[in-house]
């Protein structure tokens, strides 16, 4: 495609938006009506297969659909489910293909209107993303400068590697100030941690290293205590006395002798919590740890652990989710959990097991925890971000100046 | 003439033909094709038919139902992009693609993927699974037939190794082995639905072997293998029929042939299971026959056990004593397939060997440099194998 059609076809998409997001609650609430029963069937999936019988029928005659219904299948993935969402993708995909090869022309202008807003649904935005991609490659790459921001996790990587790959060009040049700049701003927007990862290293070549637990939002500072007994891996469904009541004045039986609460500040690069540290390197034992988080307001959050031993995580008492596995593997934001933070302190306990085995490589008895919105953008206790808020002040009072 | 009719009939209603290679390891999961013209002379000037690109990762085999070759991969952001794509077998071009988003966990060692797992079809049906949990049923045109998340629907149900169980479909149903330290199942999914005709609570063990079908039975039983030995169910209920418990290992999987079951068991240990569904008799054990993460392979009377650093050991299928051994070019993953007398053994380093087995202590006559890492065991079909790494997918025939 020449550049005219490009800059003609960005130009519709600017002009566009308005009035997409004029329509947007009444394009998904009012799919056209030869598919709105088969869309209506499709979003009924569920768990367990629930639906599958009825769906299969319903996306035969849904991806039976011509170009023009391309838009409102993608409308409809705003509130699916995760099962109907691949319903629905697999039936976009099977028109748009069709219609390709077919040469029938695909209704790019409203799809890139549809792209440009971000209230809907992520992936569903990606497709419309990699479908104009396939017709307008040059599109699409030029708007990725402008989505390094983006609401799915999928255009923010292309847009943060497009960063990146430009402040390498500005490296290769020797233009080290710019480079500098153009990591800060890729790292800023990136949320996967092998792109971070990458950024760091970057920038501490460059001279300007980066504070990773800080930028991760790792949570470092607990009051810790162990170790409880897990011979024969016991331990793990055994409630101990921190799962009943957090006291920290109180002295319990533990494995090895009295056991009592401990400060623990992590020091790990990526914030692991370390039992072996403050208990001894223990086979067969299980330990807590716990730490208060000030929310500023109540709020969805996710809590997102990684780690090799098998876990149980409590928020303000509840149980969020607990994983019975040792020493497979880990990974940053390996488990992340939905949940609600509530307005002032909210009290995180986990309890991190460690079974019998010997080999060096199951050493590790630890774990990470952060708390994020649901792309992964890490959530700072009000206490820690008024604490670095009075020292940034006090930091630039003209006393210190 | 009526016998070949009622074979002809049977062959369609079932939906496979004799040429298929319909799942892990081919039509009977023994990695055995009676097939004669598959080359054993392997050069890619002479015998390659086609080669494509794949568009994601995998260590999951092709499968090859009529003229249409089957693969999954995964790839994109955290290999959350999960694709099913059919290729025609004449010519490599691609039919069509299906892409879906994981609903379960994806992550996994370096070395594996998400598309670790081969799918399987009866003829009619494609499904496939992958390390995340999510299962998709398509018919051969690409149409969906039916979704399930099972590491949604079963939170637990994952391996932070990755999960690598092929699949089998056997009496309309699916089973899926999700067997893991944690949420550990094998399922039985409705071939029509891919809903839960049945669900066994199996031993929290990681467990990457395969199930495979004893097919010698009055009627048809999987056989589901983990550390603690193997279990025989039926697939259309998954009552378990017979339990060997002596231990297995967790990797490579069992192996059927002419009504004996080579199970991967303190080295290797034969059962003959009774034909009335009864508690297998056991024929050997032999300590020397240990196969690494490849699987066992029989050819007419010997089987082979490959070890990963690629000593191939030949034993005798009616005493397990040890024959020979010979040195291949390892190190290997994948499983070797037979054809005749020649077994196809492919290196993670992309070296296909072909070994005559009919030679006193067996002989490489062919190798084929693919220049790219290959965990993946071949397939074979209509006298041509197939080989996929992570990015590729070849078609080697006669010339």
């Amino acid at each position: 495609m020449s550049n005219r059609k490009n800059d003609s076809l960005l130009v519709k998409l600017s002009l566009g938006i308005l009035s997409v997001v004029l329509s947007f609650a009444s394009a998904s609430a009012n799919p056209p009506p030869e598919i709105a029963e088969p869309l209506k069937m499709i979003r009924a999936v569920g768990p367990e297969g629930r639906g599958n019988r009825e769906a299969s029928a319903a996306w035969k005659k849904l991806s039976e659909s011509k170009a023009a219904m391309l838009l409102p299948i993608l409308e409809a993935m705003d509130g699916a489910n995760d099962y109907a969402l691949n319903w629905l993708r697999a039936a976009f995909d099977a028109i748009a293909s069709r219609e390709l090869s077919s040469g029938a022309k695909l209704p790019l202008p409203e799809l890139g209107k549809f792209l440009l807003d971000t209230r809907h649904n992520p992936r569903a935005r990606r497709l419309a993303f990699e479908l104009i991609g396939r017709v307008d490659p040059s599109t699409t790459d030029k708007l990725l400068v402008g989505m390094l921001n983006d609401p799915s996790l999928e255009i923010r990587l292309d847009a943060v590697q497009k960063a990146i790959d430009q402040a390498g060009q500005s490296l290769a040049a020797s233009n080290n100030v710019g480079a500098t700049l153009l990591f800060q701003q890729a790292l800023s927007a990136a949320r996967d941690a092998r792109q971070i990862d990458d950024i760091a290293n970057k920038l501490k070549d460059l001279g300007q290293p980066v504070d990773l637990p800080k930028h991760f939002g790792f949570l470092t500072e607990w009051k810790v205590i162990g170790p409880f007994d897990n011979t024969g891996n016991k331990g793990f469904e055994t409630a101990f006395p921190p799962e009943q009541k957090i006291d920290f004045a109180a002295e319990y039986d533990g494995k090895t002798g009295k056991v009592r609460w401990q400060d623990y500040v992590s020091q790990h690069k990526y914030g692991m919590v370390d039992m072996n540290q403050p208990c001894g390197k223990l086979k067969e034992v299980t330990a807590y740890a716990t730490m208060d988080f000030t929310s500023d307001r109540a709020q969805p959050v996710e809590l997102r652990l990684g780690g090799k031993n098998s876990w149980k995580v409590w928020l303000n008492g509840k149980l969020l989710f607990s994983r019975d596995e040792y020493h497979a593997n880990a990974e940053i934001d390996q488990y992340p959990m939905p949940a609600q933070l509530q307005a002032g302190r909210n009290t995180i306990l986990v309890k991190v097991c460690q079974n019998h085995q010997v080999e060096k490589w199951t050493n590790e008895w630890e774990f990470q925890l952060r708390i994020t919105d649901a792309l992964g953008t890490p959530i700072v206790s009000a206490v820690q971000a008024g604490a670095e808020e009075a020292r940034g002040a006090a930091n630039n009072s003209p006393r210190n100046n | 003439m009526k016998l070949k009719l009622l074979a002809l009939c049977l062959g369609g209603c079932l939906g496979l033909q004799a040429a298929d290679w319909p799942q892990f390891r081919g039509p009977n999961g023994n990695g055995f094709s009676d097939e004669t013209s598959v080359p054993t002379d392997l050069h890619v000037a002479r015998n390659l038919a086609w080669k494509t690109d794949l568009p994601g990762a995998g260590l999951s085999s092709p499968i090859i139902i009529g003229d249409r070759v089957f693969v999954t991969c995964s790839g994109g952001l955290k290999q959350q992009r999960l694709y099913v794509i059919c290729f025609n077998a004449a010519d490599g071009k691609k039919i069509w693609e299906r892409q879906f988003w994981a609903t379960g966990r994806t992550m996994c060692h370096e070395k594996t993927s998400v598309a670790a797992p081969t799918p399987a079809s009866d003829g009619r049906h494609v499904v496939a699974i992958f390390s995340s949990g999510d299962a998709v049923c398509l018919d051969l045109d690409g149409n969906l037939l039916w979704f399930r998340g099972l590491g949604r629907d079963y939170p637990n149900a994952s391996n932070s190794l990755g999960l690598s169980s092929s699949l089998v479909v056997a009496d309309g149903v699916v089973v899926a082995q999700v067997e893991n330290e944690s949420e550990s199942f094998t399922a039985g999914l409705d071939v029509l639905t891919g809903t839960n005709r049945w669900k066994l609570d199996r031993p929290k063990d990681a467990n990457w072997t395969s199930p495979v079908l004893l097919k010698n039975s009055p009627y048809s039983l999987v056989v589901i293998q983990c550390s603690k030995g193997v279990i025989a169910v039926e697939p259309a209920t998954g009552k378990t029929v017979w339990e060997y418990a002596e231990g297995g290992s967790s990797v490579p999987s069992s192996t059927p042939s002419g009504g004996v079951l080579y199970v991967p068991s303190r080295g290797l240990t034969a059962l003959q299971p009774g034909i009335g569904g009864e508690k297998p008799k056991q024929l050997w054990q032999a300590n020397q026959l240990r196969p690494g993460t490849p699987s066992p392979v029989v050819v007419g009377e010997k089987i082979f056990a490959l070890n990963d650093g690629g000593v191939l050991t030949c034993g005798e299928t009616a005493t397990g004593k040890r024959l020979w051994q010979l040195r291949l070019k390892g190190p290997f993953s994948a499983t070797p397939v037979a054809a005749g007398v020649f077994l196809y053994c492919v290196s993670e380093k992309g070296v296909a060997q072909v070994v005559d087995t009919s030679k006193p202590e067996g002989e490489v006559v062919s190798e084929l440099e693919l220049g790219e890492t290959i965990l993946s065991t071949p397939s074979i079909s209509s006298g041509a194998i197939y080989f996929r790494s992570n990015s590729r997918l070849w078609k080697i025939r006669k010339s």
